[in-house]
This record gives structure tokens, C-alpha cells and sequence, in this order.
């Protein structure tokens, strides 16, 4: 329930770090994969993913340069995208109803966002990726 | 070195046809089901993930396992022995009981039913997918799990088999929005259909009529209609009546009898030769729960 969406801060951390390789492709393939994994019809995580990634890397070069404080409005601002658009498409092929509960990964992603992105650019850091 | 200009197609038009590709997946996947028969080995494929993805659950339950105390293991045995002493002697009566059952639907010229294969499997992991209850057992096509094949507890049952890969499978639970499962009341012999609800420990039953002789408290145990869960397994306990005259039918919430929130270890019944007939598309679709509303 209380389940940050890992994925998708993963994959804006690298799109906004290194725009050239991550990018919409791999976005879908690993939306792909989700849907796999967690039983959900395939399409739906990789549409999600996709139009959030759109949407940091047209940003991507803005986002760099904000504190941490912003970029965690703007990330919550991006999550709850992601989470209503997969609503959405739930709504439409299963007739969900609406439940708050299904929002709780906006505010665990958030307070999440600045302790992976120290670690990832630890990491990025250390591999000399750039 | 980055480069300075963006090589190969353009942002927009990445975006487009992904969302295309994703679009086309959803609806042909979603709506019409066309990747149901390939979703088995895309599941193999994605499995070691899985496994290394339930290895701090595995973890986490070996050294809860390890650090019970003694004095907790015996008490423990002692309640299980008593148990099973208690079961046993149920049983006895059981066996005298179902032998005159035969008997007796012998003289009836009626078929006598004849007692299911079990397999017991372990729950591997609940899937965080908040819109859709499943769960993932560590059994699959190689212990001869098939698709819908009915999956109970030691309280009723818990749901049926969607999806099967080689060493794994996952159960759509019986309160998930998309399930609804046939049952009769055990007082009466009513016959009802159960869905889910999409919330864990209740079932919504449908088309009820005002008059229908329905209580609170009473069992609900499968019908058999439909060819896929075999007959009389408890399924839920009418929880709540309410009968609005101004709507068409009452509405009658139940509970699952299956502890749900609780699974770990689960029967799966039956065996691929039985006389299941396989579903066809139109038929899934109804006992899947699209016939709601």
C-alpha cells in the first residue's frame, strides 16, 4: 500500500543524469517488464512510465539545476501523474473505484527522492558514468 | 564526450510511437485478451526476478523461524497434537459417513464423487499491485499446475490460478473486483454468485431478490456450476443485509472464509485430466466478473 514507486524514481534519476541512453525506449521496456511482474494487463505501467519520462527529459536540464526541495515538489508533482494515469486505465478496463489508499505512493515517493539520489549519484560518481 | 544534438529520431517522436506501441499492448491485451497465451512464458522469463525480489521475505522468515524459543515450540506442538487428535477422531466418522454417503448414491443411481488430488504450495509473494488482489505461489507448470484451477485454505476458499509459469503461478483471489465465483447458501440450497470486491475481506453478492430467503451468518459453500470449483468448499459468511425496496435486489456483503490476509500455506485441487471444460473466451469473461453491471 505505503510502496514507493522505486521504478520510476530509478528511471527519472537516470534520465535526468544521463538523457542520451536513458531514455522513452527503455522507459517502456521496463514498464513492460512491470506489468509482467505484477499481473497488470501489458501496456499499462509502460504508458505510465513513458509519459512521465517524456516529461523529465524535456526538463531534464531544468531539473539538474533545483534544489532538493523543488525537485521533490516537481517528483510528487510526476508520481501523482503516474498514478492517475494508471487509475485511469484501470478505470477503464476493470471499473476500479476511487480509494485514497491508492495515492499513498506520492507521499512515500517523495520523502524517498533525496536519499536515492544521493546514493545514484554516489554510484554514478564512483562508475565515472556521464 | 556528449554529443550535442540528440541522434536518431526525435523526442516527440519516440514518445509517439511508444505510446502507440503501449496503447496497441492495452488495448489488445486488456480488452480482448490476445497475449493470454504467451503471458506464461513471459512470466518464466521475468521469474529469477521474482525469486531475487522474495529473497528478503525468504530471509526475514528463515530467522523468525530460527530465533522461536523452546518453550514456544512445545507449547505449540502440544496445541497441534490436540489437534490432531481432535481431527482424527472427526475423521473416523467421516470415513463411516462418506461410505454410507456411497452407498446410498449407489442406490440412487447417482455418480459418486470421488475425492480430489491435492498439492500443497507455499505463497511466494502479494503482489504490490493495488488494483488487482493477487498472490504468487512457488508451484508451477512442472508440478502440474493449470490455468483456473481452484486454490482453497485449511478455512475455504482462497481463489483460482490466472497465470502459470514454470515454477511459478499466481491466484487471483476471490475478493478481487474482476473474480465472482457461483455458491450456494448451505441452509438452503440458494444458488448465488459471488464478486469481489476489491477489498480484501469482502464479497459483494449480486441480484439478490427482496424475497430471497437469505440471513446473516449464513455459509456460503461452492456450487459447482461453472467447471471450475469443484462442489461444496466454504467460500464466505454473509456478513450484511440491507434491503432498500427502492432499489431492484438487496444487497448482501459476505466475508471470505479464507484467512486472505493470512495465506501461507495453499491446497491446489484437481488435476489437469479432470472434465474441466476449458473455458472459452465469452464464458471467461462472465466468471471473471464482466458481467457486472
Amino acid at each position: 500500500m505505503y510502496r514507493p514507486d522505486w521504478l520510476l524514481l530509478v528511471l527519472v534519476y537516470w534520465n535526468i543524469a544521463l538523457p542520451q541512453r536513458v531514455n522513452l525506449g527503455l522507459a517502456f521496456a521496463c514498464g513492460v517488464i512491470l506489468d509482467i511482474l505484477l499481473g497488470y494487463s501489458l501496456g499499462l505501467n509502460s504508458l505510465a512510465l513513458v509519459v512521465v519520462i517524456y516529461i523529465s527529459s524535456l526538463h531534464y536540464q531544468r531539473l539538474r539545476n533545483y534544489s532538493v526541495w523543488q525537485q521533490m515538489v516537481l517528483l510528487g508533482l510526476l508520481t501523482a501523474l503516474y498514478n492517475l494515469i494508471i487509475f485511469w486505465l484501470q478505470h477503464w478496463l476493470t471499473n476500479v473505484y476511487f480509494q485514497f489508499s491508492y495515492f499513498w505512493p506520492i507521499v512515500t515517493t517523495v520523502f524517498l527522492w533525496p536519499w536515492l539520489f544521493w546514493i545514484l549519484r554516489k554510484i554514478r560518481r564512483q562508475m565515472g558514468l556521464s | 564526450m556528449k554529443p550535442i544534438f540528440n541522434r536518431g529520431p526525435t523526442l516527440e517522436s519516440r514518445l509517439f510511437i511508444v505510446v502507440v506501441l503501449s496503447l496497441g499492448l492495452l488495448i489488445s491485451d486488456g480488452l480482448y485478451g490476445v497475449f493470454k497465451p504467451l503471458r506464461s512464458l513471459l512470466t518464466t522469463l521475468v521469474s529469477p526476478v521474482q525469486y531475487i525480489a522474495s529473497l528478503p521475505a525468504v530471509f526475514l522468515d528463515a530467522s523468525t523461524d530460527r530465533i522461536i524459543s523452546q518453550e514456544q515450540l512445545i507449547t505449540e506442538n502440544e496445541a497441534l497434537i490436540q489437534q490432531l487428535v481432535i481431527l482424527q477422531a472427526d475423521n473416523q466418522r467421516y470415513q463411516s459417513l462418506q461410505a454410507e454417503n456411497e452407498q446410498l448414491r449407489k442406490l440412487l443411481d447417482a455418480p459418486i464423487q470421488t475425492n480430489l488430488p491435492k498439492k500443497v504450495a507455499e505463497l511466494m509473494a502479494v503482489d504490490n499491485n493495488p488494483y488487482s488482489l493477487q498472490v504468487l505461489i512457488n508451484k508451477g507448470s512442472i508440478n502440474g499446475v493449470f490455468n483456473t484451477q481452484p486454490v482453497i485454505d485449511d478455512q475455504g476458499v482462497v481463489g483460482q490460478i490466472v497465470d502459470v509459469a514454470q515454477t511459478t503461478s499466481r491466484v487471483l483471489l476471490v475478493s478481487d473486483l474482476s473474480h465472482a465465483i457461483p455458491v450456494r447458501i448451505l441452509r438452503n440450497n440458494l444458488r448465488l454468485i459471488a464478486n469481489g470486491s476489491g477489498e480484501l475481506n469482502l464479497l459483494n453478492i449480486k441480484h439478490v431478490p427482496h424475497s430471497a430467503d437469505v440471513a446473516e451468518g449464513d455459509i456460503l459453500i461452492t456450487s459447482g456450476l461453472g467447471n471450475v470449483f469443484p462442489e461444496g468448499y466454504p467460500v464466505a459468511v454473509i456478513s450484511q443485509i440491507k434491503r432498500d425496496e427502492g432499489r431492484p435486489f438487496a444487497m448482501v456483503k459476505a466475508t471470505p472464509l479464507a484467512r486472505l490476509d493470512r495465506l501461507r500455506y495453499l491446497l491446489l485441487l484437481g488435476q489437469q485430466e479432470m472434465p474441466l471444460a476449458p473455458l472459452s473466451a465469452t464464458e471467461n469473461r462472465v466468471i471473471k466478473g464482466d458481467l457486472n453491471e
